[in-house]
């Protein structure tokens, strides 16, 4: 079996006693450069497996094992140099002073000498397209902007999982495309796991794996193809189908049945193009 | 009410060396009963139109006239108070103002100031918060126990309560799931119906404008750059992507499909099953079925 | 903006003043307070004066932009300067204003007084101007360090300003927002009663607390995740150096000082 970068076993995890369960049961696993994709309703339980994947959090019941040591006490200090989070909110995780400052931070933290830190910034800075807003204050960038400072904070670290927990839910349609042509980029360019957290379904289509939540509880995974196939099923639990595949359904029903489920408008388009030959 | 525009430019920090031109020479008109979506990337302008609506922002040059209010440069404004009673505005976040101990006096809170008597405005709340879709045993508890989506509905209930004429909405769906975003923007179109109001919605989604408004204005460098039913809009695909502007999806597959199969369709904002079908039939060589 | 207001407001600049060590401007300009206090005669006056105009000229700095910043200091020297005039009563009379008896020594005691007061006010704020406010922080951090030793807790009292400089625009900028959403909704923030106008601040207010208190259990979250936990074994990229310049400028500082001494009668 392949190596699991990280695993949730039987996780369960309420906020308090006396509260409902956030999450129950909850086991999954996610593979060294993987991207795997978790989309549920507002409250479904996402947001908190995030937390809970680097020691924000801890669970009640079950274990968090990231690269072969549980999550406790004792280990969320070395964990947390593997595993990087980036938030919904851009103006909330901005803590320098400057662009600079903020990359700067957790290499501090992490007590990375100076010369080395330089560096470190200035690449990944580069990686997200910020090098020359080095300088820059905060209320002076664009949310869009702030969020792959953000991406760049993190990646200075060198994480080997990094999680976007709706990092782009507060973003305009520009920012948003930012954002996901940087996740792209990275894949290219470096070795590392990512995580999604999303209802952003062409966030979802991009992912090797979609995990969905329903009610704190892993509702089904599988690959976007897969997901998206459960079409009538994910409306049912507060989520959407993306267009293509809505239209797919469709075409279904009126008895045309399509070769394979297309997930973007180029497959689409290839799919009726075979149909339309044979006809 | 009639909203129009009459040349209004806006200058933030005139002569200083922060000057900035958030509006330039616009001009336009929002007939009374319609649904106008405003679009354009951020910055192009749509806040500080939005802000001069009810005269948050006077125009530096111009004039714009809301139904019988005029509001321009250089002129105190006494009926201020009563044109922001007809304006209505859900800003951005809008959960962001909610303030009171309880979900019943912030709802009020509106109301009260435009001096509203005590019995009407028991009689308000009542109505707004069901039509928002939440139930009356709220009102008794805090706005700060509810859950954000239901926050947001508690301050548009409040704005609601004001009953506006004219009702402005910006960005109303921001961070809301999929579901949530649906439900909140039939809301508002039910509102718009039942109520015969005057409607402006400013968003970033081009699927929102194109099921909801019947008029479109397209904003880019504090200039009005475009302006037409949706439909007509939306079909100058290049014209927006100069912009930093995307059209709804629907019509961008249309258009790779035309190209693709070298063909025509039309797009009417008819229902997908109908789009599929005549999909379907363009396929099968739809000129035979005539 | 206020742009009549110039204290603690930064001007970006690459001269000389801009790029010294803040530490070591904030030395001189210690010392510079306590010397002021010290020159009784118009030779050191006129020295230290020689002083903070030369240092106002390094600057590049338009000495009429700071004049006209310190626009609400005037004032306040103006008033320095008469209420000496009128109840300084030696030396021989020069002239009468309204048979109010002005003397010799009132003119000079209130010129002095009052320029003693001016060249505090305009190199301390020849600090604030050159420098941003984060580097006065991380001198402020480098000069208190010593105070570790006695439990003083100078990180996180650096981290806190830092912290706090750096919300301080976004916090306006929410600020703004939520008083245009109050105004909405018919709230007068700028007329009626002075009752009226202070309740109208509870709206206001109550958000901008809600918001602030989000932003900093967020913000706490965010630092945890990478990795913050105190100031133990952390590195910095702030680094401060004593330069050369920084040397030069303060031999020439204790010049003065020893040139302000010979002067003193």
């Amino acid at each position: 079996m392949e190596r699991s970068f990280l695993t949730f076993n039987n996780v369960s995890f309420q906020y308090r006693e006396d509260y409902p369960w956030v999450l129950q049961n909850v086991t999954l696993n996610v593979k060294p450069n993987e991207w795997v994709a978790i989309i549920g309703h507002n409250g479904s339980g996402k947001s908190t497996m995030a937390k809970l994947m680097n020691g924000l959090l801890f669970p009640q019941h079950g274990s968090v094992v990231v690269d072969g040591e549980e999550l406790a006490e004792e280990t969320i200090w070395e964990i947390r140099k593997k595993v990087g989070m980036v938030f919904q909110n851009p103006d909330n995780q901005f803590v320098g002073t400057t662009v600079k400052d903020d990359v700067a931070f957790g290499l501090e933290n992490h007590g990375v000498p100076r010369e080395e830190m330089i560096k470190r910034i200035q690449q990944s800075l580069e990686t997200v397209g910020m090098s020359s807003y080095e300088n820059q204050e905060p209320h002076r960038l664009s949310g869009g902007q702030k969020q792959r400072v953000a991406i760049a904070s993190v990646l200075a670290v060198s994480p080997e999982l990094i999680i976007f927990d709706e990092a782009t839910a507060m973003l305009d349609p520009k920012g948003r495309r930012e954002i996901m042509n940087t996740v792209n980029h990275l894949r290219r360019e470096r070795d590392v796991s990512i995580i999604t957290i999303t209802h952003d379904l062409n966030e979802v289509a991009m992912a090797d794996r979609v995990i969905v939540m329903n009610k704190g509880e892993v509702w089904h995974e599988g690959t976007p193809r897969e997901i998206f196939a459960k079409q009538a099923e994910l409306t049912d639990i507060g989520l959407d189908a993306p267009f293509v595949t809505k239209l797919a359904h469709e075409l279904k029903d009126m008895g045309l049945d399509l070769e394979m489920e297309p997930i973007n408008h180029e497959e689409m388009l290839d799919a009726l193009c075979k149909y339309h030959l044979k006809t | 009410m009639q909203i129009s525009f009459k040349n209004v430019s806006y200058i933030y920090q005139p002569k200083t060396p922060f000057e900035y031109k958030a509006l330039q020479d616009l001009s336009f008109t929002i007939p009374s009963g319609s649904f106008v979506a405003v679009i354009g990337h951020t910055g192009s302008g749509k806040s500080t139109l939005l802000q001069h609506l009810n005269g948050l922002l006077a125009p530096t040059h111009g004039e714009v006239e809301i139904g019988d209010y005029k509001i321009q440069a250089d002129e105190k404004n006494k009926q201020l108070k009563s044109l922001r009673e007809q304006v209505g505005v859900v800003f951005q976040y809008p959960e962001h103002q909610l303030f009171e101990e309880t979900v019943y006096k912030d709802i009020a809170f509106g109301p009260t100031n435009f001096g509203v008597e005590k019995d009407e405005i028991d009689d308000r709340v009542e109505r707004t918060i069901d039509s928002v879709g939440l139930s009356s045993d709220m009102l008794e508890r805090s706005p700060f126990d509810l859950s954000g989506g239901q926050m947001r509905r508690v301050a548009i209930a409040g704005v609601l309560a004001m009953e506006p004429s004219v009702l402005v909405l910006d960005e109303p769906t921001a961070g809301l799931d999929p579901r949530g975003q649906r439900e909140m923007m039939d809301m508002f179109y039910q509102l718009h119906r039942d109520q015969q109001l005057t409607t402006v919605l400013v968003t970033h989604s081009m699927e929102d404008a194109l099921a909801y408004a019947d008029y479109v204005l397209v904003m880019d460098q504090g200039q009005l750059y475009m302006e037409g039913e949706p439909l007509e809009v939306f079909h100058q695909k290049e014209a927006l992507n100069d912009v930093g502007l995307d059209v709804p999806e629907i019509i961008e597959f249309i258009t790779k499909f035309e190209q693709k199969f070298d063909t025509s369709m039309q797009y009417t904002n008819q229902p997908l099953s109908q789009f599929a079908e005549q999909l379907k039939n363009k396929l099968k060589g739809g000129h035979h079925d005539e | 903006m206020n742009d009549s207001m110039i204290i603690g407001q930064y001007v970006p600049g690459q001269s000389l003043v801009h790029r010294m060590d803040p530490r070591m401007k904030m030395t001189i300009i210690f010392f510079f307070v306590i010397v002021v206090f010290f020159a009784n005669s118009f030779g050191s006056y006129g020295l230290l004066t020689l002083f903070a105009f030369v240092s106002v000229a390094i600057t590049r700095i338009p000495l009429s932009f700071i004049l006209k910043g310190l626009k609400p200091v005037w004032f306040l020297i103006l008033f320095t300067f008469l209420l000496h005039v009128f109840f300084t009563r030696q030396g021989d009379v020069l002239f009468e204003i309204f048979s109010f008896p002005v003397y010799e020594e009132a003119i000079e005691q209130g010129v002095k007084i009052s320029l003693r007061f001016f060249l505090l006010i305009l190199l301390t704020s020849l600090l604030t101007l050159t420098t941003t406010p984060i580097s006065i922080t991380d001198a402020i951090e480098s000069m208190f360090h010593p105070l570790k030793k006695v439990k003083f807790p100078v990180h996180e009292l650096a981290l806190m300003m830092s912290i706090s400089l750096r919300f301080i625009p976004t916090l306006m900028q929410e600020t703004e927002k939520i008083s245009k959403a109050q105004a909405s909704r018919g709230v007068d923030f700028r007329s009626g009663p002075i009752k009226e106008r202070v309740k109208a601040i509870v709206p206001l207010l109550v958000p901008l607390f809600v918001s602030a208190f989000k932003r900093a259990e967020d913000l706490a979250m965010a630092m945890e995740a990478r990795g913050y936990q105190g100031g133990e074994g952390r590195t910095k990229l702030r680094e401060l150096t004593l330069t050369k310049e920084d040397i030069a400028a303060l031999v020439l500082f204790v010049v003065v000082m020893v040139g302000v001494f010979i002067l003193r009668t």
